[in-house]
């Protein structure tokens, strides 16, 4: 197990080189360039050089006066003395940057994605044991609700309902009006109450499909001749669903765990932008639209990282849920 | 009614009619089942003939399809002896694994209902029709009265789960005597030697993917036969092994069967299993008995043109043919059986009144019977069968 884990890594760092490379070779060829549109705007200051002259000389101080590869090599070897530069369009280290907003993002999506899971996979289950009947139909048309409605929408909704008619919630914002007033805890529960609707937006918006795929694995374990053989020793019928079954159909909802760690770190731009929560999701939106290269190369290589060990992690699961992949 | 049978599609009334159809009538055998108090005189019973383990009598299992009720048993009886044989052998889809999924009440429910007919189970002291049995009754003879070796090893056992743990849920679950843990463990090693296992304690804590299909067999059968079972099904245990593998496998359940001195069901298409195994022989066809008797009486004077056909059909060794013999024709639908004899069409013998109705049961001796118009002069009609 740990030469292959070894193994994986090593070729994980190969993948991660290349997926850099691609990269940086698509933030250079981006059409809104962050110098020119620099450049244009010093340019039109009175008295001032010309458009040439400054992206000239802004090139040169951003070092993008070199090719591509060389640019990339050039920024590679920043990152190994642990330097990501400074965002340009926020003129702060990048790290800081990053640090800056990812937490709240990442709050917010562990906590989504621990309900989410609590909620769809008993759902799920439950559903699939009671296949065709009201229970199975209700929450089937839930889940499609839930995977078809719009986030925009359904966040709107719970404005509409919960901020605008009950008053419970601000309508947005991380804080409320006397944050500053309030004593340590009452921050906290303060910031707590602000992230209600939001998870609870990307609560429903998300559980839908895992709740079908639940659903789809458990119905096709269940007719499978391992249950049948469960069923024919006089086991209950709780003992063959929870125990026999379930077991079996963790094994495809481990590569979902696995493959949702970098999405916990992405942010949710749509939801965070109607909530005005400066997550990352925004943060990394508006860099990557002025073409902020330093601030997208970290974060989309950071995302990178993620991807990899996440599937790597699911590997992982896979074999301590399915004796079946082992590796000796 | 006939457009359809040629088409094979159903308009949209037609199709709306049956799931309606359906669901009223599911819902009520469903209902009938879900009772919290089933009181125990409505499944207790009386064995015709105490010497028998299972009596099959006049069972009906249907599935309600959305293309219409599909009768995959329709009026079955017979009797499996105590510690006899029974083989059951018909072609794919006849209805024998529906017979016996009945008897365990496994079927797939709630489309699968028995709806007619009693199966009954000779407790010793008592006597039970599973058919009308609450499901929590159910489980406690299930794995320990009567049990079930299915037929296909490779799929049949828990992946996830190694092979020690799987034999000993079943010990553990029927277990009267109170085995501590170890204990239990020691029962499934000494199970796992009995269906000649070498290696039995390395095998114990194995995974199902590390054996071979006739090791996953013989655990499936140690399996079954872990609490002594009275009543064993042998689902075509070996039709997915080869022939070496085969042979051991019968030898084994044939030397089981001696040792627990249990009853088996034998379901196969394979005659020459039959013919090595069986004390008694059923023969099936879309989902009715047409032939049942002793080996001897089936084999030496096989009476239904099917079963003739069947016989006709089995390679001989040493003889040379050009083709193998086959029944000509197909089995008619399930959906829409004919209201005559269900072989009438493909069969070679087949006289005028073939046409009216399906024909009752004739005995031609006291252990032999056979359902089929042939024999209608010089044999009495036994009342008891088909109208």
């Amino acid at each position: 197990m740990r030469t292959y884990i070894i193994k994986r890594l090593l070729i994980s760092v190969v993948i991660l080189f290349f997926t850099g490379l691609i990269i940086y070779g698509l933030m250079r060829s981006l059409p809104t360039s962050y110098i020119e549109s620099m450049a244009m705007t010093k340019s039109m200051a009175p008295g001032s050089k010309s458009y040439d002259e400054w992206m000239e000389q802004l090139t040169a101080m951003y070092h993008m006066d070199v090719g591509i590869l060389p640019g990339y090599i050039q920024w590679i070897g920043e990152v190994f003395r642990g330097n990501f530069g400074d965002s340009w369009k926020w003129s702060v280290p990048v790290l800081e940057k990053f640090n800056d907003s990812v937490w709240i993002s990442f709050t917010m999506g562990l906590i989504a994605f621990v309900i989410e899971m609590l909620i769809a996979i008993p759902l799920g289950v439950l559903a699939a044991t009671k296949q065709y009947s009201k229970t199975d139909y209700t929450i089937s048309v839930a889940a499609l609700a839930g995977i078809s409605l719009p986030t925009f929408f359904f966040a709107s909704l719970l404005k509409l309902l919960f901020s605008v008619k009950l008053g419970w919630f601000d309508l947005y914002g991380l804080v409320g009006r006397d944050y500053e007033q309030l004593s340590q805890t009452g921050k906290i529960l303060d910031q707590a109450k602000h992230l209600v609707l939001p998870i609870v937006t990307l609560v429903v918006v998300s559980m839908g499909s895992l709740m079908r795929y639940t659903r789809t694995n458990m119905l096709e374990v269940l007719n499978s001749d391992y249950i049948r053989t469960a069923r024919a020793k006089g086991l209950s019928e709780r003992r063959v669903i929870f125990h026999h079954a379930f077991r079996n159909t963790l094994i495809p909802i481990v590569t979902i765990v696995g493959g949702s760690l970098p999405g916990l770190f992405a942010g949710a731009l749509i939801t965070e932008t109607l909530f005005a929560i400066p997550g990352i999701g925004y943060v990394s939106y508006q860099s990557m639209v002025s073409g902020d290269i330093p601030f997208s190369m970290f974060y989309l290589v950071f995302m990178a990282v993620l991807t990899l060990l996440g599937n790597l992690l699911s590997d992982i699961l896979y074999a301590v849920v399915d004796p079946r992949v082992r590796v000796a | 009614m006939a457009d359809r049978s040629k088409s094979g599609y159903l308009d949209r009334k037609e199709a709306r009619r049956i799931q309606k159809e359906n669901r009223d009538t599911l819902k009520k055998l469903e209902r009938s089942r879900k009772r919290k108090k089933i009181p125990e005189s409505e499944y207790v019973t009386t064995m015709k003939d105490p010497a028998n383990a299972v009596e099959f009598d006049d069972l009906h299992t249907f599935f309600y399809t959305d293309a219409g009720v599909v009768k995959s048993v329709d009026g079955v009886s017979f009797d499996v002896p105590k510690g006899k044989v029974v083989g059951v052998v018909g072609e794919s889809g006849c209805g024998k694994s529906v017979t016996s999924l009945s008897l365990m009440q496994l079927l797939q429910r709630p489309q699968g209902q028995v709806t007619g007919g009693q199966i009954r189970l000779n407790l010793g002291d008592k006597a039970v029709d599973v058919t009308k049995m609450p499901e929590r009754e159910m489980q406690r003879l299930r794995g320990n009265y009567i049990s079930m070796i299915f037929q296909e090893p490779m799929t049949s056992l828990n992946p996830v789960f190694r092979i020690g743990a799987q034999v000993d849920e079943v010990i553990a679950l029927h277990d009267t005597k109170g085995l501590s843990k170890a204990g239990i463990a020691e029962r499934t090693i000494e199970m796992l030697d009995m269906v000649g296992i070498a290696n039995s304690k390395g095998v114990y804590s194995m995974y199902p993917h590390e054996l071979s299909g006739g090791m996953r067999q013989r655990v499936m059968i140690a399996m079954a036969l872990a609490c002594s079972p009275s009543i064993i099904i042998a689902d075509e245990p070996t039709t997915a092994l080869d022939v070496t593998i085969q042979a051991q496998i019968l030898d084994l359940l044939a030397g089981l069967k001696d040792k627990i001195n249990s009853s088996i069901m034998l379901i196969t298409h394979d005659l020459g299993v039959i013919a090595q195994m069986a004390d008694y022989v059923v023969v099936m066809y879309a989902g009715k008995v047409v032939e049942k008797g002793t080996a001897a009486d089936i084999f030496e004077h096989p009476s239904h043109p099917y079963t003739i056909g069947l016989m006709a059909s089995k390679p001989v060794v040493g003889k040379r043919a050009e083709r193998l013999y086959s029944i000509p024709g197909k089995v008619p639908n399930p959906v829409n059986m004919p209201k005559y004899c269900y072989f009438r069409d493909r069969c070679e013998k087949k006289l005028p009144g073939c046409s009216q109705g399906y024909p009752c049961e004739y005995s031609l001796s006291e252990t032999h019977k056979v359902s089929c118009r042939l024999w209608e002069n010089g044999s009495t009609a036994d009342d008891g069968g088909e109208s």
